[in-house]
């Protein structure tokens, strides 16, 4: 064994830029597949009149303007005033909304990692509390998010939360279940002769727990954190819906649902925002895991 | 290399390790209690290298943890250079390496060393001394900003050994640490613990199940008879300084002879 002339491996940074515009040039190739089959779709349905080649079957959806407005026509309206009379374009105020939901969904993913890194603790601690917890933790996902949301709005008008804040605690609820069950499972996650090598360099529960535990389980944590944070956003939305919080993206795809058949532009381009959000945040969680995964074998998500 | 008379040297001071009546039953009072160990005696000079060698289930690492107390004796006493050996481990007075080298994969290797020193509290201008020093006295000086999946596994094993000597602990417990590393790489890393252990004067208590890795280390090789384990003999081995050429000598032939016999013995239940 003289030692080899073992190349380090690099991170450097051309690598680094290199896969991040690939990531980028992916997420557009994506769009403009999208969108050529958005359009192609319509240009089908124009040519065959609505129906399936040689036959009088309708196709499943309608590819009339109405129903499915060109893809320019949807990024046009971005730009047009939000009201007839208004300064404000549909964009600036479609991005303020998703800004308010993503504030919402930000607070509940943050309160929801909390507590289900802390359930996983608590759990890790004793056996005992952890068969008592996990069939309460399942049901609680069983409950319909839609019956629970007004309840929580409800009692947090008669507590000390403002109705925004009782939006993040329902976005919580979504959120700390994949946390707490993929915590506890990375929490577990170090074997037997890692534990021992804790013991026998005397390291109490607390020093194994931040040292050992939590890094090892890093791994079983982002695929957690990257639900949560979806389902933080879905949580969000359905929230506002349900409370009748204004001012999110939720209430504004809601609201544009109901004047569809006089803009169906100004709906797509609500759900456009939802799905940007969506992106913003997954965006969010993988810098994260970039950062504090670096120089790690399955740190390339 | 440890020799017969530095150990006469030391013969004043505390053994490093005396265990006294031991025995150990998992799951006792279940049915499914197995008596692992039974009334085992030995005791550990400083500076002097132990092999525990026989069949699987004799009991040879279920020892070593008793030692090492990672596990709590049924029966019987355990002294660490003279005390508990609970109170031996919060002291640090053992180091511990393991047949796979266990080694923290998103530690750099340098940071895996230091994780004891950490652990103790040691500064970090007094860590990173140590760990260049460490991997220094392991052969890897220029490894320290790698990490742990970057280096072979012999590499690997190497910084396990670096990490459980970091604290200069003067006895080292090793559970078959060789046993995954293929045979040219394992007499390399042979040659290099024996280097290693003189130059600090450490003990080692070190399990195996290769006959000529007992015979080309220790001063003393204890066999053990399993179910339940027992020690059946002691093989004492004065080869003198090892090297290469030892493995080639007729004596150390002998004595892999006498120590394979002894396990045979034990296999028949004599």
């Amino acid at each position: 064994m003289t030692s080899p002339s073992l190349d380090p491996i690099r991170f450097g940074k051309p690598a680094y830029i290199y896969r991040g515009l690939q990531q980028v040039g992916m997420i557009l190739l994506g769009i403009a597949l999208l969108v050529a089959m958005w359009e192609g779709y319509k240009a089908f349905g124009a040519w065959t009149d609505g129906t399936w080649p040689g036959t009088e079957r309708e196709l499943p959806v309608p590819s009339d303007n109405l129903n499915m407005p060109h893809s320019y026509d949807i990024v046009k309206q971005l730009f047009e005033p939000v009201t007839r009379r208004a300064d404000e374009t549909l964009f600036s105020f479609l991005f303020k909304s998703a800004w308010f939901t993503f504030k919402m969904a930000f607070l509940g993913f943050v309160i929801g990692t909390i507590v289900g890194l802390a359930l996983a603790v608590v759990m890790l601690r004793s056996s005992w509390l952890e068969r008592g917890l996990v069939p309460w933790i399942n049901v609680s996902q069983t409950i319909p998010l839609i019956a629970l949301a007004p309840l929580v709005v409800t009692w947090g008008r008669g507590s000390f939360l403002s109705d925004t804040q009782s939006v993040a605690v329902i976005a919580a609820y979504l959120t700390f279940f994949p946390v707490a069950v993929n915590g506890l499972a990375g929490l577990k996650s170090p074997d037997a002769q890692a534990l021992e090598l804790m013991r026998s360099f005397a390291a109490p529960w607390s020093k194994t727990l931040f040292k050992l535990r939590f890094p090892a389980a890093r791994p079983y944590l982002f695929p957690a954190f990257r639900l949560a944070a979806a389902l933080s956003v879905v949580g969000t939305i359905v929230g506002e819906i349900s409370a009748g919080v204004k001012g999110g993206v939720g209430r504004v795809v809601l609201d544009y649902a109901g004047k569809y058949s006089t803009g169906p532009e100004r709906l797509y381009g609500s759900i456009l925002a939802a799905a940007a959000l969506g992106l913003f945040v997954f965006g969010i969680i993988t810098l994260a895991e970039k950062i504090l995964m670096r120089g790690q074998v399955g740190g390339n998500a | 290399m440890t020799t017969l008379t530095n150990n006469a040297e030391q013969s004043s001071e505390q053994p490093a390790v005396v265990v006294q009546g031991i025995s150990k039953t998992f799951n006792p009072g279940t049915p499914e209690a197995v008596q692992a160990l039974v009334d085992v005696d030995l005791s550990i000079a400083p500076g002097e290298f132990v092999s525990l060698i026989g069949p699987s289930g004799c009991g040879k690492s279920t020892l070593l943890r008793l030692i090492a107390d990672l596990l709590p004796p049924t029966d019987g006493s355990i002294k660490v250079f003279g005390k508990p050996a609970a109170q031996a481990r919060i002291d640090q007075d053992y180091g511990m390496a393991f047949q796979s080298a266990g080694l923290f994969d998103w530690r750099k290797v340098a940071a895996n060393i230091e994780l004891p020193l950490e652990l103790m509290g040691y500064s970090k201008a007094e860590r990173s001394a140590r760990s260049a020093e460490m991997l220094e006295l392991v052969k890897l000086p220029d490894f320290g900003d790698h990490y742990p999946w970057q280096l072979s596994g012999g590499m690997q094993q190497r910084v396990a050994i670096a990490r459980s000597l970091s604290f200069k602990p003067q006895l080292l417990l090793m559970d078959e640490p060789f046993g995954a590393l293929d045979e040219m790489t394992r007499e390399h890393m042979q040659n290099e613990l024996l280097a290693i252990t003189a130059e600090l004067g450490t003990s080692v208590v070190f399990v195996t199940h290769s006959i000529s890795e007992s015979a080309f280390l220790s001063d003393r090789v204890v066999v053990l008879s399993p179910r339940p384990g027992q020690v059946h003999s002691i093989v004492d081995v004065p080869l003198g300084e090892r090297s290469d050429d030892t493995r080639e000598e007729p004596e150390f032939f002998e004595k892999a002879t006498e120590i394979r016999e002894a396990l045979r013995a034990v296999e028949a239940g004599l």
